[in-house]
């Protein structure tokens, strides 16, 4: 019989443990959402971050480490992008006539998520790189590094700051929109995209079909319109 | 499965390869996307091909973002150094933007008649 420390440090290594891990802890996640009668709060990405971050404090993994498995499930965040297609072709006719509004939505939830959050850091005395990297924090995760990148800003900074808006956002939408009593699932969806990228759109399907095709698209417009106002509202805070 | 996922993947490709070739502000899937819309308009039954997969894929959309969550960790230092502050901007500008986009979105669809009753919540259930 083998040392299990033998096995464990063959294991540590190799990509197998960490993807299987991954997958459980997406899985424990989701089976937290339904037992919590898919509350948002119960947000399946949140459950999994978290139990995925105690098991490697646990076992002293380094993410460079964790990462050489999971990345076989980070990379299907392309295709998955890409299959937002089919909801969106679906959904045609409705996204035509829906024009307007999500004109309206987009300026306003993209040009408010850019402007508050670096007026905020301000008032926070926070400037330099690090408000550089917030100001793409609501853009889906490829789109902000790059525009972070142009700034000036850190790109790993970015990308945590993305994430966390999008557990947020995810997990805020439903209550708040709820209380400002907006009915509308394409409202309520694109929204969320705007505000929240592919979590927030994540969050949006697993509610309503409507609110996901319109929550897809607020997310692609956004990392358009973000790419153009972010510099401008950075010089004007003085980034 | 196989097949529906070399055609997603190829989409992909070819959004990468527009996205940098042209220098667009928009990332390589985000192009694929647009792409594939637009094949499956000129050629509808590639839509019908892909809803299996597609539909895979979406449902379970939330699992993909795991291992990029987990780098929350590995920047945790430098999210504590300016704590107060970047959970200030982050919390406060996600409300406002969240808000100031689905009132907007709302407001213009009575403004311009576009509403749809179709799409409106049922009441006190989610």
């Amino acid at each position: 019989m083998s040392d299990p420390l033998l096995i464990w440090s063959y294991l540590a290594q190799g990509p197998l443990l960490w993807l299987t891990a991954t997958l459980v802890a997406y899985l424990a996640g989701d089976a937290a959402f339904r037992t919590a009668g898919r509350q948002s709060w119960a947000n399946p990405v949140l459950v999994a971050v978290i139990l995925l971050a105690v098991l490697l404090w646990a076992t002293d993994t380094d993410y460079a480490t964790y990462f050489e498995g999971a990345q076989f499930v980070h990379f299907m965040l392309g295709p998955a992008t890409v299959a937002l297609a089919l909801p969106l072709y679906d959904n045609l006719p409705r996204v035509r006539k829906a024009a307007l509004p999500m004109l309206a939505g987009l300026v306003a939830g993209s040009g408010v998520a850019v402007l508050s959050a670096l007026a905020i850091a301000r008032a926070f005395g926070i400037g330099g790189p690090v408000l550089a990297s917030l100001a793409p924090k609501s853009t889906t995760a490829p789109v902000a590094i790059g525009i972070a990148e142009s700034l000036g800003g850190q790109p790993t900074l970015t990308a945590a700051l993305v994430l966390l808006t999008g557990i947020f956002g995810a997990i805020v939408v439903t209550p708040l929109l709820n209380m400002l009593r907006i009915r509308d699932w394409r409202a309520r969806g694109f929204a969320v995209g705007v505000a929240a990228h592919g979590i927030g759109t994540a969050r949006a399907f697993q509610v309503n079909a409507t609110a996901g095709a319109f929550s897809g698209i607020g997310m692609g417009l956004n990392a358009v319109l973000t790419a153009i106002i972010a510099p401008l509202a950075l010089r004007l805070f003085g980034g | 499965m196989i097949q529906t996922l070399a055609i997603i993947l190829s989409f992909q490709l070819a959004g990468e390869i527009t996205s940098r070739a042209l220098s667009l502000p928009l990332p390589g899937p985000v192009v694929g996307l647009i792409a594939l819309v637009l094949a499956c308009i000129l050629r509808p039954a590639l839509a019908t091909r892909i809803r299996p997969a597609a539909t895979g894929l979406l449902s379970h959309l939330s699992l993909f973002f795991v291992p990029a969550g987990v780098g929350i960790v590995a920047h945790w230092d430098l999210l504590r150094m300016h704590g107060i502050g970047l959970a200030a901007a982050l919390t406060g500008s996600t409300l406002l933007a969240i808000a100031a986009g689905a009132w907007a979105f709302t407001l213009v669809a009575r403004l311009t008649g576009s509403e749809e009753p179709a799409a409106l919540r049922d009441q006190g259930r989610e």
